[in-house]
């Protein structure tokens, strides 16, 4: 079953070049979709269009059945709520505890004033505590998060994604900031949360052969146009040099050694 | 090409000390300013202070009175701040591109700042005597509307700074408005909120001074009093106590900050 579905989709910031010319796919339910190309070619503006912090200027994305870009306040924040986002950067507030940020995956679902005050039930905390276990960070609970490495800093923003109880999950470059060993380790939690959770992924990534050994399916874009949509089996090295523009594509990609995992 | 950067650096330099010149020289000129006499009347005015101007027994007579005055500037100073702060920050919550509503209120907001912020405090001071005439008030809204300008454009500042990032984070979740301020913003720029709060305290402290002279009002005011009347000692009573207090405070915001860091 479709659970998204992006038509003729364009995004024209100030200027006359567009960021999205027409980008079309659909995603099924419980599909870890990688989306690779040079930078600057769109591919955080494309994540950013599905949960509306950005607007389109042109096409449709439907969510389930929701159109997106025609929903009300009210609505684009209850769409928001079923949508987890992962950052390059973590985006967590650095001062707060571990189970602070965590929390803050809530917030979608409480009235105003409780999540102003930060009155979590019972339950919320006992979801969290458990969420940042199972990602390895009982140890960690109450620390604050500058105290934190960078691996276990993108752990806490998986766990803020994984209490908003997603259908889907927008990852934007989760392991550009990250050691080789860490990468790993976000990478695997990601595929566990595809694969064993059924949430669907689409992970802007830049290293292709990461992209190669996780993903289900790679859309390559290029200069805000899809240029390869299909499976990792099928993208040869032609193909990557396309989406990445003549040359580069060996640079980026080392055929001799595919991620291990 | 890079020899032609250095020979314009070096004429640039060169232009630079001219116009210096003879803008120093031609001031003195004008003004009939007599440097060597400037100088050696420093040394005097040291001699006529060691002898003159030092609290004695009689000066002490005054001090209640006198610390009754600082304690009016002391707390007219913290007032004004507060409440100046309080609408900064609603003013800085609209200015600000991470938490602004539209481009147009950022554009306003940061106007208006930057005008109350360029009006030095004693043409503030002035300007509304014409209309309280010399009273608390007048030398109260002086500081108030010179720390709202200041405040607004450094709260803004620091919420561009610290909070953009987790503001995103909490908008995808489908956070409200008001969740994301307190929930990201607030705690996020709080060190440097409350350290730029403490600076204006400090400042206005030092400042209220000078405005009680104009205002005829708090320690200023008893500065006049003494000095006009040629009591000397208590008039350094006022000036020694006026030190204590900036340096008193600045340690307690110094240490504020250190535990709120
Ligand atoms: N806020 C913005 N205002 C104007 N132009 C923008 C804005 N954000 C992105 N762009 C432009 O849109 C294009 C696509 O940017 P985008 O950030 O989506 O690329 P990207 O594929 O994520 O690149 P990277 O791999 O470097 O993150 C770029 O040409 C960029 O300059
Ligand atoms: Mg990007």
């Amino acid at each position: 079953m479709a659970l998204l579905e992006l038509k003729n989709v364009t995004k024209y910031y100030a200027g006359p070049t567009p960021a999205l010319a027409g980008v079309s796919f659909t995603v099924k339910e419980g599909e870890f979709v990688s989306v690779i190309g040079p930078s600057g070619a769109g591919k955080s503006t494309l994540l950013r269009c599905i949960n509306r912090m950005i607007e389109v200027t042109g096409g449709e994305i439907l969510f389930g059945d929701l159109a997106v870009s025609k929903l009300k306040r009210r609505d684009l924040r209850k769409l928001r709520t079923g949508i987890g986002m992962i950052f390059q950067h973590y985006n967590l507030v650095d001062r707060l505890t571990v189970i602070e940020n965590v929390l803050h995956g809530r917030l979608g679902y409480k009235s105003t004033l409780a999540g102003v005050l930060g009155l979590y039930s019972r339950e919320e905390k006992m979801q969290a505590f458990n969420i940042i276990k199972i990602l390895g960070l009982g140890e960690q609970v109450y620390q604050r998060c500058d105290q934190l490495s960078g691996g276990q800093k993108q752990r806490v923003g998986i766990a803020r994604a994984l209490v908003q109880n997603p259908k889907m999950i927008l990852c934007d470059e989760p392991i550009a900031s990250l050691d080789p060993n860490a990468s790993k380790i976000i990478m695997d939690y990601l595929k566990k949360i595809a694969n064993g959770m059924g949430i669907t992924l689409i992970c802007n990534l830049h290293q292709v052969n990461v992209a190669l050994a996780y993903s289900d399916r790679i859309i390559g874009i290029n200069k805000g146009k899809v240029v390869y949509d299909g499976p990792p089996g099928k993208l040869t090295a032609d193909l990557t040099s396309e989406i990445y523009g003549t040359e580069s594509g060996e640079l980026i990609v080392d055929w001799g050694e595919r991620y291990a995992s | 090409m890079q020899a032609d950067i250095f020979t314009r650096r070096r004429n640039g330099g060169l232009l630079f000390f001219t116009l210096l010149t003879v803008l120093t020289t031609g001031s003195i000129v004008i003004t009939r300013y007599d440097v060597l006499k400037g100088f050696t009347s420093i040394f005097r005015a040291f001699a006529w202070g060691a002898a003159n101007f030092y609290p004695d027994a009689g000066a002490m007579t005054k001090l209640p009175d006198i610390l009754l005055k600082l304690k009016e500037t002391v707390l007219m100073s913290v007032a004004s701040t507060t409440v100046a702060a309080i609408f900064a920050m609603f003013l800085a919550l609209a200015g600000s591109s991470t938490t602004g509503l539209c481009s147009l209120s950022g554009i306003i907001t940061r106007g208006v700042a930057s005008i109350f912020r360029n009006i030095p405090l004693v043409a503030w001071a002035m300007v509304l005597m014409l209309a309280f005439s010399q009273s608390e008030l007048t030398g109260y809204l002086a500081l108030f509307f010179g720390s709202l300008g200041f405040l607004t454009r450094a709260f803004i500042e620091t919420i561009d700074e610290v909070s953009n990032k987790p503001v995103e984070a909490l908008q995808a979740t489908g956070a409200s408005y008001f969740q994301v301020v307190f929930q990201a913003v607030l705690p996020a720029g709080m060190p440097q909120l409350s350290s730029w709060l403490l600076f204006m305290v400090d400042t206005n402290i030092r400042d209220a001074t000078l405005v009680g002279l104009l205002t005829g009002t708090g320690i200023g005011f008893s500065f006049d009093l003494y000095y006009k009347s040629m009591n000397f000692h208590a008039a350094s009573l006022v000036v020694i106590l006026i030190v204590i207090t900036v340096i008193v405070v600045e340690m307690i915001s110094n240490y504020v900050r250190r535990v709120i860091m």
